[in-house]
């Protein structure tokens, strides 16, 4: 973990209540993808923890929905505008099991990690596919960066307005990967558990107080004993969880 | 320029501690910054076993602070001797203090003589006001009568100072302070959390598992503040100062109510810096109010 002070560069929204923010700062505590910074917002009490889309040196997006008293403060920030975060939080996704073909699971949300694992994926010769699932076709995004990099992508939305009709678990087939990444919320992810022949690794979302382990806020209850979603997770692996 | 304290008889280089529930073993903390910089820490609360707390979602947000349910996890008495102590003194050199809670009288006191043997154990915390769990903690600390009843059992227990842990959700705290130190504490720290809760309007149902949880920050610092004057005035023995202190003037002003110590809690979980920020920030402040030893502080506004 360290402590920063960023810069909005950008944010801009790339869908419904959706916008994409981009920070120019120190990223070198970033060591995985699937990991998250927690960021202050004036007037708020609690920092706001962000999965972090991607990273290169100096430069960090995020991409979050607008939900709450804390995201609509978010969505007014203009670029320039300096932001109080600790960075390089959580174990993030475990890219040496991955296998060749690693299907990656997204909900909502949920898709943003996965940015950044495809491209690890992608860089260490794997061939990863995605599958993703959105509320309706107004809501999607990464569409067109996921083809962009040629990974084969499957869409399901909850109206039918965008590919499949349906959860995520309808676009998808669990029985041709070798290994599987999800992130979404909790019924997506049991339900990609139950449904995959394969191991995979789950990336679990909490209320937390403090985002670095200090508090005991966001504990889950694992095989080997309550567990800590931000620093012990937030990515476990399949056999772990009590569901 | 004099920072330092005397807390029942060890001497503090500054009287800020990091307030247990909010440092965990302070490992995390190590990382960050060499945490010798402390008064102290009090260690995350410890049971006669181990403890996974409530179920999630354990930790909701207001105005000017924060509520939660932890409800006391912990690795239980024997995991934090024989693996957390180890560990804690591999970065920090000075003496802890050891937050405990139970559920009966003879656990508070198990956990007590446990802790004896343990060097590096500078003060224990009786912790009998904990709001989250049902049938221990703050079922002791809302009578003076149990109050001086657990007192009694940990006194008889242990050698170590004993600090006993007050809670706010009472109508009279002198009362509860008067039947401890009649019992044989050492000190007194207060407060613990409010007892408090948060609606969520989407679900229309409690944003805690729990329904309530202790509600603490700078939202709760007035009523701290409040209380550490009139217990000052109700015992002799030295008080420590909890509730939303984020800044060193916080550190002055609860000195003055009547703290000779202060605990720093919810602060550390939004700036993991605090409390070394707060012990950088004390000599500028003190020159600010001309204070040279920061022991003529102490009950200053009685």
């Amino acid at each position: 973990m360290k402590q920063c002070v960023y810069l909005v560069e950008e944010n801009e929204l790339i869908a419904q209540n959706t916008y994409r923010m981009v920070f120019s700062g120190d990223a070198s505590a970033f060591t995985a993808p699937g990991q998250f910074l927690n960021l202050q917002i004036s007037g708020l009490y609690l920092r706001r923890p962000f999965s972090v889309c991607e990273w290169e040196e100096g430069c960090v997006t995020i991409v979050y929905k607008v939900v709450g008293a804390g995201t609509q403060k978010m969505a007014t920030f203009k670029r320039g505008r300096e932001v109080d975060v600790l960075t390089g939080l959580g174990n993030g996704y475990d890219v040496s099991k991955s296998g060749l073909r690693p299907l990656l699971i997204g909900g909502g949300a949920g898709v943003l990690p996965l940015m950044m694992l495809c491209k690890t994926l992608l860089a260490k010769g794997k061939q990863p596919s995605i599958a993703m699932g959105f509320g309706s076709a107004g809501e999607a995004f990464f569409q067109n960066t996921f083809e962009e990099l040629g990974v084969p992508v499957s869409i399901a939305t909850m109206d039918g307005s965008l590919g499949a009709k349906g959860v995520v678990l309808d676009a998808c087939r669990m029985d041709a990967c070798t290994y599987f990444y999800a992130c979404g919320p909790v019924p997506m992810l049991k339900a990609v558990c139950a449904a995959s022949c394969s191991d995979g690794q789950v990336s679990l979302e909490e209320r937390m107080g403090c985002g670095f382990g200090a508090c005991m806020g966001c504990t889950v209850i694992t095989q080997s004993g309550p567990k800590r979603v931000c620093t012990d997770g937030p990515v476990f692996a399949k056999g772990e969880l009590i569901w | 320029m004099n920072t330092s304290i005397t807390l029942c008889g060890v001497t503090l280089s500054n009287p800020v501690i990091a307030a247990s529930g909010t440092f965990g073993f302070g490992e995390d903390f190590a990382k960050l910054y060499d945490i010798n910089c402390l008064g102290s820490f009090s260690m995350k609360g410890t049971t006669l076993l181990p403890r996974e707390g409530n179920p999630t979602p354990r930790i909701a947000e207001c105005a000017c602070g924060m509520l939660n349910a932890v409800g006391l996890q912990n690795p239980g008495i024997d995991k934090v001797i024989s693996e957390e102590l180890p560990k804690i003194a591999e970065f920090y050199h000075k003496p802890v203090m050891a937050n405990v809670s139970g559920f009966s009288v003879d656990e508070y006191a198990e956990v007590c003589r446990r802790l004896n043997d343990q060097a590096q154990v500078g003060w224990i915390e009786l912790n009998i006001s904990c709001p989250n769990v049902h049938g221990g903690g703050l079922a002791f600390g809302t009578s003076p009568q149990a109050a001086g009843q657990v007192t009694k059992a940990a006194r008889r227990a242990t050698k170590k100072p004993l600090i006993v842990k007050l809670s706010p959700n009472v109508t009279d705290i002198a009362e509860v302070a008067r039947a401890c130190e009649a019992e044989g504490a050492d000190g007194l720290s207060l407060i613990n959390t409010l007892l408090g809760m948060r609606l969520d309007l989407k679900t229309r149902r409690p944003v805690l598992n729990n329904i309530t949880g202790g509600l603490s920050g700078p939202a709760v610092f007035p009523v701290a503040l409040r209380m550490v004057y009139q217990v000052y005035e109700a015992v002799c023995v030295p008080l420590l100062g909890i509730g939303g202190i984020s800044s060193a003037a916080d550190v002055l002003e609860m000195m003055l109510a009547g703290a000779t110590a202060v605990q720093v809690g919810s602060a550390n979980l939004i700036n993991p810096c605090a409390c070394r920020d707060i012990i950088e920030a004390l000599p500028a402040t003190m020159a600010e109010y001309g204070v040279k030893d920061l022991k003529d502080m102490i009950g200053g506004a009685h």
